[in-house]
């Protein structure tokens, strides 16, 4: 091939055939860019050698000596930088996840709310959405925890609802469960009744298909999950000691507690994210053609049958790929935590520990992938999804 | 013979037009609808009348200091006291005129290529875009023809907010052109090294790359060379936006049909000339919408420079609230800060949306 491409230009010189000029192009930028890699590696080699600053990851080993305000695993002053990343990971997990599952749940209701027949709501949702997606996410932040979480009343005045959750300036306060000896017999039962409802579920959908007589697995589950537990909770007694918070000297003692910078971390993001996610979920709604619903209904389908089983999993197919880039603006958002001193990966590990040690290059590059990582699993994660819901074509 | 007269027409049933039939079809249509609107006008009134109360009524508009806001509701004279602060940060007091002068050129400047019958607009734009960043440097940071330098670290408030973004998607807009065409191009290396820079910014969020350029920027650089705390700042924000702006470019360019590419192929056009001539006017008129909203995103996240130490918009008000002067006034402030960016944003995207049905002629099918 190459061959009788010469040949068809007998003339053309070296300079004009397309194929010699794209690997000269291509030579060329991988040169330009190995050149400035090489450039910027030698002036940081040489700024790095007259600050007196050894590179390398051992410094991760070493002790950090100061306090963290929420760690999900043990923690003391002594503990190496290795262990405070662990957590600030860890932290940024934490409001990711519970700031992308609550954004979901309110995103779907308002995306809903705002195609409702009823004007009044929509109009609310509409309001909501253009307000709330127009701010900046950090100004957000701040209104949450400046103006609202830190003007409440201290711990002697706090909010309570009952005498078990507690809402003051230092964060809300609630009962922490704790295992007793039946514990695991709870459990048991529990997963008992769970794996019985899988499997009468596949018995129930077998027969349908065979016979076409239908049998409602619903009721049955109901019946399954409330009694089998049930059962274990009668005879062998209260599976959760709870724990709640109560007033001591200046402070509660006892209970879980949500930190301030936590509450108003995954508020903002919650509510900022909601809106994008309820405009997504509007036009993946609207893209199915309202054919499909009188179709459905013309084949006899319930209102409710033709959301679930025809409207649905077509607007999902068009609700995932914005819905995934969502997540990930979440998670990535999660980093505006250093702005009010959450300790998450930014504010923990490139802010505390970068300025203790003065390891950038390190701590910038093990910040980076770390989020660089996040968004790569959130994003295979839900390409996987969608290709298990993806119509399949011809 | 008897002739057939008809009876006039009935009128429609009282509950079917007007504002009963209106609240009827809108709002209770079921006993579900109905209970919605109840609790939709439950919400109103929790939320709507508190807030009118507290932002209005009872606010206190008139002072000077603290002790003027007695009242319980919102203090607008710590706005009013501090606002120059809010618009130009710390930039001399004598010099403002220069910041105004440089918005208004913008204003003045900008407003012909809006006309939709003004000729050669694209050589005015064109022209606009060269001349006026440079008339806006000599006017912001002076220091030659007459004019005293203003350093960028006195530059605050909603200008410096507005310089960032504007900057940013001035630098943005070329790097993030050529980044899509390299992700387009047939050459495999040109292609993997753009996608690689594009995932790599993608995939990081804006404050790491941020906290990158403060830190680390000025261990790249050669002895001597340093830039300044904006200068960092603008060099992330740009190289950030681009892989935004490269995807929203890419996604023109996908658009543009192939036989385009293949009608210029066969007039005889080069690669660039083919691009330039052809494929980019088509491509980049359909992706104005979203590099708009690119630019809003922008917007939004010019206020992270907070993390880097720039007094920007947020960063001036969130000062101001720390003034043991003005102790309390964090709501005000940051419902203030709200409503500056919610009106440029929510402009733009109004703006977006009306470019996007005037652009969209004839591509769809």
């Amino acid at each position: 091939m190459q061959n009788t491409a010469n040949n068809s230009h007998p003339k053309g010189s070296v300079w004009t055939d397309p194929k010699a000029r794209a690997w000269l192009f291509q030579i060329i930028a991988v040169i330009a860019v190995v050149a400035m890699g090489w450039y910027l590696f030698d002036n940081t080699q040489s700024n790095l050698e007259k600050r007196g600053i050894t590179s390398g990851f051992s410094f991760l080993s070493n002790s950090a000596g100061f306090g963290i305000a929420q760690h999900l695993i043990d923690y003391s002053e002594s503990d190496s930088y290795g262990r405070v990343f662990v957590i600030g990971l860890l932290n940024t997990l934490l409001v990711s996840v519970i700031g992308i599952v609550l954004a979901t749940i309110l995103g779907f209701i308002l995306g809903v709310a705002r195609l409702s027949p009823n004007w009044l709501i929509s109009k609310m949702a509409t309001v909501y959405i253009e307000t709330f997606r127009n701010i900046p996410p950090l100004l957000q932040i701040f209104f949450w925890y400046f103006a609202v979480m830190l003007s409440l009343p201290g711990p002697r005045q706090s909010l309570g609802v009952g005498e078990t959750f507690f809402l003051n300036s230092r964060g809300l306060y609630m009962p922490a469960p704790s295992p007793t000896d039946s514990f695991g017999t709870f459990i048991g039962a529990l997963l008992i009744a769970i794996i019985a409802i899988v499997l009468l579920g596949r018995w129930a959908k077998a027969r349908r298909e065979a016979t076409g007589k239908v049998f409602h697995v619903s009721i049955a589950a109901a019946v399954v999950i409330i009694v089998l537990p049930g059962m274990a909770l009668l005879f062998a007694g209260n599976p959760l000691q709870w724990e709640t918070p109560a007033l001591s000297g200046f402070n509660f003692r006892g209970g879980w507690v949500m930190i301030p910078e936590l509450i108003a971390l995954t508020l903002a993001l919650t509510i900022y994210t909601a809106a994008f996610i309820a405009e997504n979920v509007r036009s993946g709604i609207m893209a199915v053609s309202h054919g499909q619903t009188e179709a459905a209904r013309s084949l006899g389908l319930s209102g409710a049958i033709t959301l679930r089983l025809v409207i649905i999993p077509q607007a999902l197919r068009v609700i995932i790929p914005p819905l995934t880039s969502q997540y990930l603006n979440l998670a990535k958002n999660s980093s505006l935590a250093a702005g009010i001193g959450y300790p998450d990966m930014v504010s923990l590990f490139a802010g505390t520990v970068l300025n203790q040690t003065g390891q950038a290059i390190e701590v910038i590059a093990i910040t980076m992938s770390v989020y660089l990582a996040i968004s790569i699993s959130i994003s295979m994660l839900m390409n996987w999804y969608n290709k298990r819901i993806a119509l399949i074509e011809r | 013979m008897q002739t057939h007269t008809f009876k006039p027409d009935m009128p429609p049933p009282v509950l079917s037009v007007g504002v009963l039939g209106w609240l009827r079809t809108n709002l209770f249509s079921s006993w579900f609808n109905t209970l919605l609107t109840l609790f939709a006008v439950y919400l109103v009134w929790l939320i709507v009348p508190p807030l009118i109360q507290w932002a209005f009524i009872e606010a206190d508009w008139v002072g000077t200091t603290r002790a003027d806001c007695t009242s319980d509701g919102a203090c607008w004279v710590f706005i009013q006291q501090r606002f120059g602060q809010f618009m130009y940060g710390f930039y001399p007091t004598e010099l403002r005129w220069r910041v105004d002068l440089t918005v208004w050129m913008a204003v003045i400047g900008a407003a012909p290529l809006f006309i939709p019958q003004m000729p050669r607009k694209a050589l005015y734009g064109l022209c606009f875009l060269v001349v006026y960043p440079l008339l806006a440097y000599w006017l912001l940071h002076g220091g030659f023809f007459g004019l005293s330098t203003v350093p960028t670290s006195r530059w605050g408030g909603l200008m410096l907010t507005l310089v960032i973004a504007s900057v940013g998607i001035a630098g943005a807009l070329p790097l993030g052109i050529v980044l899509a065409l390299g992700r387009r191009s047939d050459m495999p290396a040109i292609r993997v090294l753009c996608v690689t820079f594009i995932e790599f910014w993608r995939g990081v969020p804006l404050i790491t790359v941020l906290f990158m350029s403060s830190v680390m920027l000025p261990l790249f650089l050669p002895e001597g060379l340093s830039f300044d705390k904006l200068m960092r700042a603008l060099i992330g924000v740009i190289l950030f936006q681009s892989a935004y702006i490269a995807e929203v470019v890419r996604g023109g360019l996908q658009a543009i049909p192939k036989g385009q590419y293949e009608a210029a192929a066969a007039m005889g056009l080069g690669y660039w000339r083919m691009m330039g001539l052809v494929i980019l006017p088509q491509a980049l008129k359909l992706v104005i919408p979203g590099i708009v909203n690119t630019f809003i995103a922008l917007f939004k996240d010019t206020s992270l420079v907070i993390i880097i130490g720039l007094f920007d918009l947020l960063n001036s008000i969130k000062q101001a609230t720390t003034d043991p002067a003005w102790i309390g006034m964090a709501t005000e402030g940051y419902v203030f800060a709200a409503l500056i960016f919610w009106i440029f944003c929510f402009g733009m995207s109004r703006y977006s949306m009306h470019l996007e049905r005037k652009l969209n002629t004839g591509h769809k099918r």
